[in-house]
């Protein structure tokens, strides 16, 4: 029964009763106690490690909605406008323009020995080129062989170049779809929009794999991604948990030093209400210290940026038509009263405030046949929400977890075109949601921007765009509630703030290990604090040396 | 070329119109047509024990060589599979969800090689059809699925009063939808669904008799405009709800046709059975006369 305790230049603890010390004990992987170096030592026989003494610790950062493929994407060619860090700390710098992109395509394209091998890419965003679009004859440039599949940044769009659209059988003329731009010459451009559209042709560029799975190398690639930005609990937030996965899952997240605790949620597609609460019970019953399931997501609606989201009146600022229902609305009526009965927890993407309204209907019916005193049904994204529909979240016991991140990457975008000035201001509107008492997460939904809380907390403090305006300005929060989001606050929304999410007696050791102090900075360099690495369960993870 | 391609049915309507019900009926009056099944979710489907040979995680053996497969959210790759099945099935239905715009999956099917798309029968609740259609949330999505109808069956007309039923039907036709084909517990005619399962070999059979339906066989001139004749077949007039056929153009070109509704499909066939068509439309409403003139007449001059 060994004791260490640490001396750090300042721990935050996110604990209002001792909200900030210079020393915590850890025994057993938890935490005995935090405050002055004579209070610990109290506890008996000690090592004094020094190690953080020049740190600043925090909780272990909570990402409350991300996904696990992050760590699979890595192994395809990054072509994002934005400098982003891949699991082995290489910095890869952004590209700036479309010949930048073929220029690493092409470098991507000479180091693949088998001739047939395909090429994927991903994280294009056309938007930052003034939305020229990318053809197949620029692919072909890379290479005519080969088939060659980007990806862009929303998920939502494939490019693709000849070869790929030959092997699928659509390099052809009389094709009539929406999602699929033909040119002068009556043959694909190479776009391919939204997944129907998409599918057919990714499996041919190397996007064949279920993007919703995960496997062994990419867990532990999303892991080291987790270190970096100082994340020690992470979500994967539509995982199908077939058997084999969740063999897989419980192998790698058991290995020693496996450096996070996943919390992979259920994706209620493909089974029945019943089947899905059996499954969730089930796998509930199967989790260990560092994988924690038995929680359930449903998805509701569709994308804003892909019009697939459901908008109330007055509709999409372009003029598109409203846009589609992922789910019944009896089916997730269905899904609430059984979640309920069984208390399990459900997690629901909306983007649309549309989408929004059916959820609290939903739940609001629900409860009424299965009263619940601590559910924490919990809404993903909702990034539409206005400040009825947050009030009757407070009311209905719902929790939120807000896209801050989007705001940055596509702020402008749904200014300009998706929903305008008006509700583009008020989008992941994390002020309204705290004034109305609804619990609040923000989050990154990685691999769609890059898994980062210290950045996700940027995004809600200071509401800047890419384009650099501040967007929203009287929906900005304050650093401190900004930190508390992603930590106890995302924590709450996975009811696991009983064990972690701050630093006080009994909770398990994670922190995260900052270089400075992020109440220091000024609130536009907080994005900046450099993460040296991640504590996780009393075991030290320095992001240096993966 | 229709020879190997594999004709699909998309099945669609809001939850409770009967789609489940139709694919039930269809697998048990399937009349040795290995059908296949594409479903969303098999909790959804529940086909009769006796109709179950075998089941596996994804895949449910039905008598008869049937099969059924849940697709989960990846329609497309079920598809795939579906065309490399040995040996392949003679009809495909794909149930969709409750929310889903068939017109997005025939899409889809048109995308991908192996396909040939028979058309989108759409399944309404002649009871809360109009309820749902006012619904603040499902109305404009479930208006886009009727539109989306090559034909509209309207189920559970037994349970309306004739009032009610009357104005519903006055409400789909406000909405400039297909005449629906009345029906309760979708107790359809298979070939009237599905129409008549092409082959090179055999000749358009006679279907079996139905109170409810009828059904004409003509005798096309040859010599004719396949296009034409197929676009003039689906001209509400005419009361067709289904037709199938083999005829040959001006240049000697076998075609086959298939009418559904208002979806019109022709295509090249190198060899095909002796010219002839069937056409099945709702007692009573076949334009027997003007069918006969339509196939006998020489093709328009347009067309030579």
């Amino acid at each position: 029964m060994t004791t260490t305790i640490y001396r750090a230049a300042r721990i935050l603890t996110m604990n209002p009763m001792c909200p900030e010390a210079t020393h915590v004990a850890v025994r057993d992987g938890r935490i005995l106690g935090v405050g002055p170096l004579a209070d610990l030592a109290t506890w008996g026989d000690y090592e004094l490690d020094e190690r953080f003494a020049d740190k600043v610790l925090m909780p272990g950062l909570v990402e409350g909605h991300a996904h696990a493929m992050e760590g699979t994407l890595w192994r395809h060619t990054y072509c994002g406008y934005f400098d982003r860090i891949d699991p082995d700390g290489r910095v890869w710098e952004g590209l700036k323009s479309i010949d930048a992109v073929l220029d690493r395509l092409a470098r991507a394209e000479a180091a693949l020995e088998d001739p047939d091998a395909p090429l994927p890419g991903w994280q294009l965003d056309p938007i930052y080129f003034d939305n020229r679009r990318v053809t197949r004859a620029d692919l072909d440039k890379v290479s005519a062989t080969r088939p060659i599949g980007v990806q862009h940044a929303s998920g939502h769009i494939l490019n693709v170049n000849s070869r790929a659209l030959e092997l699928a059988g659509l390099l052809r003329t009389g094709i009539n779809h929406p999602g699929i731009p033909l040119g002068e010459d009556g043959l694909p451009t190479g776009e391919l929009k939204g997944p129907e559209a998409m599918t057919p042709v990714a499996m041919h560029v190397g996007f064949d794999r279920d993007m919703l799975a995960c496997d062994a190398r990419g867990l532990r690639d999303f892991a080291k991604l987790c270190v970096r930005a100082g994340v020690t609990t992470v979500t994967d937030l539509a995982a199908r948990l077939n058997d084999d996965a969740v063999e897989m899952m419980l192998r790698v997240t058991g290995e020693p030093d496996y450096p996070a605790c996943v919390v992979p949620l259920r994706f209620f597609l493909g089974l029945t209400a019943a089947d899905l609460i059996a499954h969730a019970a089930d796998l509930k019953a199967r989790s260990t210290e560092r994988l924690r399931m038995g929680r359930i997501k449903v998805v509701a609606d569709g994308s804003i940026q892909g019009f697939s989201a459901r908008l109330r009146w007055p509709g999409y600022h372009n003029g598109a038509p409203n846009g589609l229902w992922y789910i019944a609305p009896q089916h997730l009526s269905e899904i609430y009263h059984l979640a309920l009965e069984n208390d399990l927890m459900v997690h629901t993407h909306t983007n649309g405030d549309e989408a929004t309204d059916l959820v609290l209907d939903m739940m609001e019916t629900a409860l009424r046949a299965h009263p619940h005193p601590d559910h924490r049904f919990t809404v993903q994204h909702c990034q539409l929400a206005d400040t009825a529909q947050f009030n009757r979240m407070g009311k209905l016991g719902m929790c939120v977890n807000l896209f801050a991140n989007h705001h940055f990457y596509w702020g402008d975008e749904h200014y300009r075109l998706t929903v305008g000035p008006e509700r583009a201001e008020r989008m992941n509107a994390c002020r309204t949601a705290l004034a109305q008492n609804v619990p609040m997460a923000i989050h990154s939904d990685a691999p769609i921007t890059p898994l980062g809380p210290l950045f996700t907390a940027w995004c809600a403090v200071n509401r800047i765009t890419a384009s650099g305006r501040v967007q929203g300005q009287t929906e900005r929060i304050s650093v401190d509630e900004a930190l508390y989001a992603i930590t106890m606050g995302a924590a709450y929304t996975l009811k696991m703030d009983h064990e972690i999410g701050s630093i006080e007696t009994g909770k398990r050791a994670d922190f995260a290990v900052l270089e400075t102090d992020p109440t220091k900075v000024a609130p536009m360099a907080l994005k900046d604090v450099p993460v040296w690495g991640t504590v996780q369960g009393g075991r030290i993870f320095p992001a240096g040396a993966q | 070329m229709t020879a190997g391609l594999l004709p699909a049915t998309v099945i669609g309507g809001y939850l409770g119109a009967g789609k489940t019900t139709l694919v039930n009926h269809l697998l048990r009056n399937a009349g040795g047509l290995r059908l296949a099944v594409l479903v969303n979710e098999f909790g959804a489907l529940p086909i009769d024990a006796d109709l179950i040979e075998a089941q596996d995680d994804d895949i449910i053996a039905i008598a008869g060589g049937c099969i059924c497969c849940s697709y989960g959210d990846d329609l497309t790759r079920a598809l795939l599979d579906m065309t490399a099945m040995d040996p392949p099935p003679d009809h495909l239905l794909i149930e969709s969800s409750g929310v889903a715009i068939p017109s997005m999956i025939v899409g889809t099917l048109g995308l991908l090689p192996g396909f040939r798309v028979d058309g989108t029968v759409i399944v309404a609740d002649a009871e809360t059809l109009c309820r749902t259609a006012a619904d603040r949330y499902l109305g404009d999505t479930v208006l886009r699925q009727l539109r989306d109808a090559d034909l509209l069956i309207l189920n559970k007309i037994d349970l309306p009063t004739p009032r009610a039923l009357a104005d519903t039907c006055d409400w789909i036709a406000e909405q400039g939808l297909p005449r629906p084909v009345p029906a309760r517990q979708c107790a359809l005619p298979p070939e009237a669904v599905l129409g008549l399962v092409p082959s090179t070999t055999q000749p358009v059979p006679d279907p079996a008799p139905h109170a409810a339906f009828e059904t004409l066989r003509l005798t096309p001139a040859a010599g004719c405009d396949p296009q034409a004749l197929a676009r003039r077949l689906t001209d509400p007039a005419l009361g067709v709800l289904r037709a199938k056929g083999f005829v040959t153009d001006l240049r000697g070109t076998r075609h086959e046709i298939h009418i559904v509704g208002a979806r019109a499909d022709v295509s090249a066939r190198a060899t095909a059975p002796a010219d002839g068509m069937v056409a099945i439309g709702l007692r009573g409403q076949l334009d027997t006369a003007g069918l006969n003139d339509l196939v006998t007449a020489p093709a328009p001059a347009s067309a030579r």
